[in-house]
């Protein structure tokens, strides 16, 4: 019993501090992502709040709270608040199944996971609670009765189905490396520098696409297009409900990071483990592992917030052409061609250096295919427009 | 004690108060003083026409169809692929069942990838997009004229 309230408590405490990191995360990463801009620009940015604006998360949290908020009468006014708390928690839940570390000694032979919940479905979880993730977008757009609202909404929903496909195929090529749905599993499959990108290079690809579609990031930032949406799903909303609707995206910006981390880069494998063991002891080890793990998660969010100023927002009809016509057909070629990376260095029992290679083999193979479609499907297309 | 999914209720919970206790919050400080325009539906600043749902593009219907479909073939996947590289199997058949099993995905691939290439030559892929109508004006001032503009300022 006393084991137990002991794990218990521990648990309750890591689930504490799994809220506060991705909360704060996610709160600086809007002061970074200006930060950024700013210099992306040839600007200053936030430096007013406190030393260097280091202050401006707060202050933005100051004005969230303070600032009146109405609810148009003509919206349904329980969904209207119900959609932003969808966003909210569908985007606090995601980080649950994430393995930020490996074990740590508590003492007296008490041993903690440094992961929220260790369920054999994890990426089935992360996958499932992306997908609920939409509703929070779609009941807050509907029930706005606002025209601009509800077209973002509509869009956000159909631009997230659409790359779910492709995430998901993505996935399944990771589940055939390792045969297990545990993303503890998943990440224990990679390490000493296994790391999954280097069997799955077109995978990663994919993945990181979809994340940028999911998080409705720019490129893909349809659903709030302000030219052409004004707010896009969230016109009518202020206030804390805005605020939730932001911060929801700026979660799922980390949790995704943490997740490409988890499935592509090895979780919190680093280089000189075993050294690191020897001579400072598994705890410590463990801890620079949880580190590793939240440096690469917010590498990736500081490559979202590059490629936003980097690439222009796409037209809506190119962003489902390339979701349907691009991305689905690659990512099944790539669940293709990871059953050969599996099976032909098996066949001949060659090493995992074969596998890399049957791996990036891939590329050349997938860029020829795409090439010959495009000589025949393009040559049509050319026809076709010089016919009218 | 608990099982794993026992501190998945813990994680719902502590989300749902979260959220729960930050719209309180909120509630408690910030000014509430609605007015008739403060009330009224945005709509780039004029009186709000009509409702709001209204009808939109049917291809988000035939996209929304087509994604059941191929999320059923994800959730086909899934349990194939946690198989797909199984020892135990792989070794008692000699190496064999990774290719039978890659084999049977193609085919359960093959034809869906014929649904989706139907569903792409039927043009249920393609947008529809405005007609872009050409103007019937005719300019006095020939095209050249217009070149000549724009290669001087180019």
């Amino acid at each position: 019993m006393e084991l137990t309230s002991t794990v218990f408590t521990a648990k309750a405490i890591y689930v504490g501090v799994i809220f506060a990191i991705t909360l704060g995360v996610a709160a600086y990463s809007t002061y970074f992502e200006r930060i950024f801009a700013a210099f992306f620009q040839d600007r200053v940015g936030p430096d007013r709040a406190g030393p260097f604006g280091i202050l401006q998360p707060l202050a933005d949290a100051v004005k969230m709270f303070m600032k009146e908020d109405f609810i148009p009468a003509n919206s349904s006014k329980w969904l209207f608040i119900l959609g932003p708390c969808l966003s909210m928690f569908t985007a606090l839940m995601t980080s649950a199944v994430i393995p930020f570390g490996d074990t740590i000694d508590l003492g007296n032979g008490v041993k903690f996971d440094l992961q929220g919940i260790d369920v054999n479905i994890g990426i089935l979880w992360v996958f499932g609670i992306v997908s609920l993730g939409v509703y929070g977008i779609l009941v807050g757009g509907w029930a706005s009765n606002n025209k601009y609202s509800l077209l973002g909404a509509i869009r956000a929903a159909s631009q997230n189905i659409s790359y779910e496909l492709a995430m998901g195929l993505s996935i399944i090529s990771i589940l055939m490396m390792t045969g297990s749905l545990s993303t503890k599993a998943i990440v224990e499959a990679q390490q000493n520098g296994h790391w999954n990108i280097l069997y799955q290079p077109v995978g990663f690809i994919l993945f990181i696409i979809c994340a940028f579609a999911e998080c409705n990031r720019t490129p893909f930032d349809l659903p709030e297009c302000e030219t052409e949406l004004i707010g896009g799903y969230h016109t009518e909303y202020s206030s804390m409900k805005l605020g939730f609707y932001l911060f929801a995206e700026y979660i799922n910006m980390f949790v995704s990071g943490a997740v490409m981390a988890t499935l592509y880069f090895g979780g919190y494998d680093y280089p000189f483990y075993e050294t690191v063991v020897n001579s400072f002891g598994e705890n410590v080890a463990n801890l620079i592992g949880f580190g590793a793990l939240i440096g690469k998660a917010l590498f990736f969010v500081f490559v979202f917030m590059w490629v936003r100023w980097t690439l222009p927002r796409f037209r809506y009809d190119q962003l489902m052409n390339l979701g349907w016509t691009g991305l689905i057909p690659i990512a099944m070629f790539n669940v293709v061609w990871t059953g050969l990376i599996i099976l032909l260095p098996a066949e001949f029992n060659l090493s995992s250096w074969a596998s890399i290679g049957v791996a990036i083999a891939g590329i050349p193979v997938l860029i020829v295919g795409l090439f010959i479609y495009h000589s025949i499907a393009g040559g049509k297309k050319k026809k076709t427009a010089l016919a009218r | 004690m608990l099982s794993e999914f026992g501190y998945i209720l813990l994680f719902i919970i502590t989300a749902i108060v979260f959220t729960a206790v930050i719209l309180f919050v909120a509630k408690l400080l910030r000014p509430n003083r609605p007015n008739v325009e403060k009330l009224t539906t945005y709509e780039s600043g004029e009186e709000p026409d009509g409702n709001a749902n209204v009808r939109f593009n049917i291809r988000f219907y035939v996209i929304a169809l087509l994604f059941v479909l191929f999320d059923l073939e994800l959730v086909f996947l899934f349990p194939w692929a946690t198989v797909f590289g199984n020892e135990t199997l792989n070794n008692s058949t000699d190496g064999l069942w990774g290719w039978f099993a890659i084999v049977e995905m193609f085919i359960f691939v093959g034809i869906l990838i014929l649904g989706l290439a139907y569903a792409w030559i039927k043009g249920h892929l393609d947008w529809v997009r405005p007609e872009v109508q050409e103007p019937q004006f005719k300019s006095p001032v020939p095209i050249s004229k217009y070149e000549a503009i724009n290669k001087k300022y180019s």
